[in-house]
């Protein structure tokens, strides 16, 4: 994965991005995410350089990168798990898996970031998780220890 | 013979890829072609086989069953403890009319030949011969209505892009699907994207656009990426491109992705972020039809509501029109989930009556135990008490009953349910996915929140119950859009059909 301290990297990693998606009207939401998907995050220094391309204001970019909940300005954990939270999962004990899921966030240096998410589509088969991008259906508390324990090492939660 | 299994991510997500590579290792013959899901989630993973010109249907099948099924899926005509039947049988016994999702499960989605042998195309190339009016005279003639959830007839929408003046028009497919308890979209993305890729190439020739956008969460990565394919086999084969199947017309599609943010599937708010801004929702007029992408005329249509346009052409808008009750015509995709026993997609004629979906097609509770509430419409849809469940599926007449169609999402609760915690939930809901632009939405949500606590903590009940009460009319009345519009329906309904939950510490004491 390219990082900011290559120097010099970051900013022409941005502007191949940038030109990749010129000549598209209102390309911002699509370079962050490819920014994204190189650098794992949206660091300061690519909102800075994704401005300057676009001819935006950086306040403009950041409050883009801010409101969206999937683009993350710090780096992240090495792997993410999300719970949903939303009824029809509630309505089949989705509550209690994330409650599960909640109690572990709070294992320090753990390697899995836990978010909440409202709907994964996947209702017929909650409680619903993802894992990484992938989707699991009928999840269950123990299921949330087990899967962040493997990816903890065996920590104990 | 071929032998069939869902790709689908809710299959998957229950093991269908695990069954998938079971059956190919038991016998490489047999290896399933992939298609999209039939929408019965408590077969899932269901195998299916030809058998003759039907499909039989074995399911829930599990990894360790396949050795036991091999033989089964060699002469389906043989007897097996998970062998369903003709599927396509089962679904019409159940009152199914598979007008929107008819090749939904039947077909490899990758396979242009077989999207084709199913009548892919046929509604597009009827479109290619007709006149741009006559086009939207036939949308408008099925009556058709929005499945994204506002009900709004489409041909009327249609007309008016079509009468706007400019150049530049746009189809915007919204599949932001992010209420909870719906997954037709997702299930159509994944299992017939070229319905929906077809459904955009007849808007745009109907009212003179040429560019297209699918705007998609990126909470459905399977649904990116069978959209991706899609999007390139409709190109390969003329469906999409500068000379869209040889009649001269230019449509193309560019997929793009949300980014976790449940508001940017209201209409404006979409458009905001397509634009590459913050979703903040737009004040309406002007119309999206008038002025949207960019300032320019533009359709913004749900996937269901698309996908649906080419069975439409393809059959006639008298096909589509005599199905239906009242003023809502035509099928209904019902997602039907939470607390049920055979939770799925089911498309059925509008009319229908809500308890015989959670009844007989949903087969009652999967607790065993008492419906006391249901929620239809999403998030944002007001909760329905057991007793008022005998209510024809109808755009108004589920209106009348303080409920609302949506996107068509039923989500059952057993008797289990705290509905001053689902009501709290809903504001909580309400709070975390306001995009901030109205105070009514931003603040009241908090606000809510914190009166509901002070409600369930037994605080100066009865003033803040009418405080309560004003904040939610405020939220109605005031919010720039549906979601703080609407969230206080949930709120509200809950407060008159399950006072006592709300009362717990004096029912306790």
């Amino acid at each position: 994965m390219t990082t900011e301290e290559s120097d010099g990297t970051l900013p022409s990693t941005i502007a191949a991005i940038c030109r990749r998606h010129s000549g598209r009207e209102g390309p911002l939401l699509a370079i962050l995410h490819d920014v994204q998907d190189t650098f794992g995050h949206i660091p300061d220094e690519a909102v800075r350089h994704v401005a300057y391309t676009l001819n935006l204001t950086r306040a403009e970019v950041h409050g883009v990168v801010r409101f969206y909940t999937d683009f993350h300005a710090e780096p992240a954990r090495a792997h993410r798990l999300k719970v949903c939270r939303a009824e029809a999962c509630q309505a089949v004990g989705g509550r209690a898996v994330w409650a599960a899921a909640q109690a572990l966030s709070a294992v320090p240096d753990g390697r899995v970031e836990i978010e909440p998410v409202y709907c994964l589509g996947n209702c017929p088969c909650g409680p619903s998780a993802q894992w990484d991008g992938r989707t699991l259906g009928r999840m269950t508390p123990e299921r949330v220890h087990e899967l962040v324990a493997a990816a903890n090492g065996g920590m104990p939660s | 013979m071929s032998v069939y299994l869902p790709r689908d991510s809710a299959a998957v997500s229950i093991g269908a890829d695990e069954v998938a590579a079971a059956i190919t290792a038991a016998d490489p013959a047999l290896s399933p072609l992939r298609t999209g899901a039939r929408g019965l989630y408590a077969l899932e993973p269901l195998v299916e086989v030809d058998h003759g010109d039907r499909r039989i249907g074995f399911g829930p099948v599990t990894a360790a069953a396949v050795p036991g099924l091999v033989e089964a899926l060699r002469h389906p005509d043989t007897g097996h403890p998970l062998r369903i039947g003709d599927v396509d049988t089962l679904l019409a016994d159940q009152g199914q009319n598979r007008f929107t999702c008819r090749r939904l499960g039947r077909v490899v989605p990758d396979d242009w030949d077989d999207f084709v042998a199913h009548g892919g195309t046929r509604g597009l190339r009827r479109a290619l011969d007709m006149e741009r009016q006559s086009i939207v005279d036939a949308v408008t003639a099925s009556g058709l209505r929005g499945r994204g959830g506002a009900g709004f007839p489409t041909g009327r929408k249609w007309q008016t892009v079509l009468d706007a003046d400019g150049p530049g028009k746009v189809i915007v497919c919204n599949a932001d699907e992010g209420d909870s308890g719906t997954f037709a979209d997702r299930m159509l993305m994944e299992g017939d994207p070229l319905a929906l890729i077809e459904g955009m190439a007849i808007a745009g020739i109907a009212v003179g656009a040429v560019h297209g956008y699918i705007y998609l969460r990126c909470e459905y990565p399977a649904a990116r990426a069978s959209l991706l394919t899609a999007l390139d086999i409709a190109r390969h084969n003329g469906l999409l491109g500068a000379d869209v199947l040889g009649a001269g017309h230019t449509f193309d599609i560019e997929l793009r992705m949300g980014a976790g943010v449940y508001i940017c599937g209201e209409e404006t708010s979409l458009l905001e972020s397509l634009e590459g801004h913050r979703g903040e929702v737009r004040f309406k007029p002007p119309l999206p039809a008038i002025r949207g992408f960019m300032g320019r005329p533009t359709v913004v249509n749900n996937v269901v509501t698309l996908a649906t346009v080419p069975a439409i052409l393809a059959d006639g808008a008298e096909a589509y029109a005599t199905l239906g009750h009242g003023k809502s015509r035509g099928t209904l995709t019902v997602q039907l989930c939470g607390n049920v026993r055979r939770p799925g997609l089911y498309e059925v004629p509008f009319g229908v009556s809500l308890a015989d979906v959670i009844d007989e097609l949903g087969g009652g509770t999967a607790s065993g135990r008492a419906v006391r509430a249901v929620q239809a419409g999403g998030p944002l849809g007001a909760y329905l008490p057991a007793s008022a469940l005998d209510v024809p599926l109808d755009y108004e007449a589920l209106a009348e009953r303080g409920g609302m169609i949506g996107h068509g999402g039923i989500v059952v609760f057993d008797d289990t349910v705290d509905m001053a915690e689902q009501a709290r939930f809903a504001m909580e809901f309400c709070a975390i996915e306001s995009c901030g632009k109205c105070t009514p939405c931003r603040i009241g949500s908090v606000r809510a929140q914190e009166v509901i606590d002070r409600i369930v903590d037994g605080e100066a009940r009865e003033s803040n119950t009418a405080l309560l009460r004003e904040l939610c009319e405020t939220m109605i009345q005031g919010s720039l859009c549906a979601h703080g519009g609407m969230a206080p329906h949930p709120v509200l309904s809950a407060l008159n059909h399950f006072p006592d939950d709300f009362n717990r510490q004096a029912v306790g004491s």
